[in-house]
């Protein structure tokens, strides 16, 4: 199964012109937590998925009363300049949706 | 203090628009202000390096004449925040000339406190020597005395402190450079002695007009009401509908951290917010809390130019190109390259992003590709617009006749959308400056003038 089937809300988006930010947020608490508890989204999953060095990683951020977890990682190349290929970052999320989760907890 | 202060927020970036409806019905629920941000660095380093705007001169028109007829004219203040999309000087002026404008062919006359948010590179230059400049992030480019000369304008993001001092001054409407996004709205209800926390909470979530509610967008109104102890968000298009988890979600957005924004001498902790679904379309908030930093910090924006660029876009629908493609653009790239050999390779560079192949993610798209056309973008870097649109010139001969291993198709290997094909891009920014300053308060760097438009008379 993969991340995107239980998440409600799935983005990517620039902070500010440095990082790209990932948040998914979900239908019920069960998922959420069931995702926070298991190891899912974790500075080396996003490495991973995202080939990127683990130090460019954040921790991820939950957020209970949203049923939501954050994690954002520093760009390569900043916001609109040379080299850049998404000036928004609001198209980056693709290999989060991707994030195979294991359906049995 | 009175019970209650509502807010009427119409889009999320002025200029933006909103539909008319959506806007009256906000008008109805009688708010006690409308303030809108009208900039972001979201759009990219060229609205500082250029000067220009987000949005055209026409959408931002239309907009800003709903403000003065509907707001203005009826005696509800207006404050709009990082004016012109960047709140740099040339931003402020363009809205102004814009206000002036509107307000004269409507026959309003208004009292208009202008915040400057431009911060003297000497000041800068200053704190980086004392020690008192920190970097945004990791991959923010050091600030060095040459990075800072070759940054066309700095702009700092201010608070709500000098908002709050323009509004004594019991003017109309508050044009604010560059601000910190929430500052304008969370002013007004910090002026009426609602607590911080509410007001700057209540600010982040309609900054971005109705993005916070479901089927909601940064094209649509919102209204928020601060009370004693909560405030309460509702969008005013009945197809929008604010929920607990559209609205804490919206918390989230473009932050890296979910419950501490650190906003210009402050931070907001919203780990003990309660979100409470008051009604079906109305979304209750509690608990937000505003904490004082110890050293107050604004932070600083700058663009710089860093190239020229010219480009072209061809469509290659060839089967046999589409399986070895990389291949022939990197040997297209070393064919320019030699075609160039009397130019110093430093001078310039060439990128090729396939549409349809991994032009999103590069290098780092896990996806093989598996159609039947791609869309082609490649684009010449140089250090002049003559070599720009030299190079991009030879890309453009070289890709389109490029004789690869198996060929068949000798006539050309790229469908063109337009005659001519190149495109001149002009000027390429880079963010050379995102950084926080320490600062002794967040009045001294953002002074204020007032003015009556429409005839433009400084008091």
């Amino acid at each position: 199964m993969k991340l995107y089937e239980i998440a409600k809300i799935l983005r990517s988006k620039n902070s500010g012109p440095f990082c790209v930010t990932l948040d998914v947020f979900f239908y019920t608490n069960n998922d959420y937590n069931s995702i926070k508890n298991n190891d899912v989204i974790t500075r080396k999953t996003i490495a991973n998925a995202y080939g990127l060095p683990i130090e460019n990683v954040s921790e991820p951020m939950y957020y209970d009363q949203a049923m939501g977890i954050k994690i954002t990682y520093d760009r390569v190349i900043s916001s609109g300049t040379v080299g850049d290929r998404d000036v928004y970052g609001a198209q980056q999320h693709a290999p989060l949706m991707n994030l195979t989760i294991n359906k049995d907890y | 203090m009175s019970e209650q202060l509502r807010i009427l927020c119409p889009c999320g970036i002025l200029g933006y628009g909103f539909p008319e409806d959506s806007f009256l019905r906000g008008m109805e629920k009688k708010p006690d202000a409308i303030v809108v941000d009208a900039g972001s660095t979201d759009a990219g380093p060229h609205k500082l390096g250029k000067g220009v705007s987000i949005v055209s001169r026409l959408a931002m028109k239309k907009d800003v004449s709903y403000l003065v007829n509907y707001g203005t004219k009826q005696g509800i203040p207006i404050i709009i925040g990082s004016a012109g999309g960047a709140g740099a000087k040339v931003h402020v002026e363009w809205t102004l000339d814009i206000l002036n404008e509107t307000l004269e062919e409507n026959g309003i006359s208004a009292k208009v406190a202008v915040i400057w948010a431009d911060i003297d590179k000497t000041d800068i230059y200053q704190a980086l020597e004392q020690g008192c400049i920190t970097p945004m992030s990791a991959t923010v480019p050091e600030m060095t005395q040459t990075t800072l000369d070759s940054t066309h304008s700095v702009v700092a993001q201010m608070g709500h402190e000098p908002i709050l001092k323009a509004l004594e001054s019991d003017v109309d409407i508050i044009i604010c450079g560059r601000a910190y996004d929430p500052s304008p709205f969370a002013a007004l209800g910090i002026k009426y002695g609602f607590d911080s926390g509410l007001c700057y909470h209540m600010g982040k979530v309609l900054e971005c007009g109705a993005l916070c509610a479901e089927l909601g967008s940064a094209k649509d109104c919102i209204v928020g009401t601060l009370y004693n102890d909560h405030f309460v968000v509702e969008a005013t298009n009945p197809k929008c509908r604010c929920t607990v988890t559209s609205v804490a979600a919206h918390t989230f957005y473009e932050k890296d951290n979910p419950y501490i924004l650190h906003g210009p001498g402050f931070h907001l902790d919203l780990s003990a917010c309660q979100y409470v679904q008051k009604s079906e379309t109305e979304v209750r908030v509690t608990g937000s809390k505003f904490i004082v930093d110890e050293q107050y910090r604004i932070k600083l924006e700058g663009a710089r130019q860093v190239a020229y660029r010219t480009f072209f876009i061809g469509g290659v629908r060839d089967p046999l190109l589409l399986s070895i493609l990389e291949n022939v653009q990197e040997n297209v790239m070393e064919s320019v390259r030699q075609q160039f050999n009397y130019i110093d390779p430093e001078r310039y560079s060439m990128r090729y992003y396939n549409y349809g192949m991994n032009a999103v993610m590069g290098e780092n798209e896990p996806q093989k590709f598996a159609g039947h056309e791609v869309g082609v973008l490649f684009e010449a870097i140089a250090d002049t617009q003559e070599l720009a649109d030299a190079i991009c010139a030879a890309l453009r001969s070289t890709m389109l006749h490029y004789g690869y291993e198996g060929r068949k198709t000798t006539a050309g290997n790229l469908a063109f959308p337009y005659a001519p094909n190149d495109i001149t891009f002009g000027p390429v920014y880079q963010f050379s400056v995102f950084h926080l300053m320490d600062v002794d308060d967040g009045i001294a760097h953002f002074p204020i003038q007032i003015f009556t438009y429409p005839q433009g008379e400084m008091e």
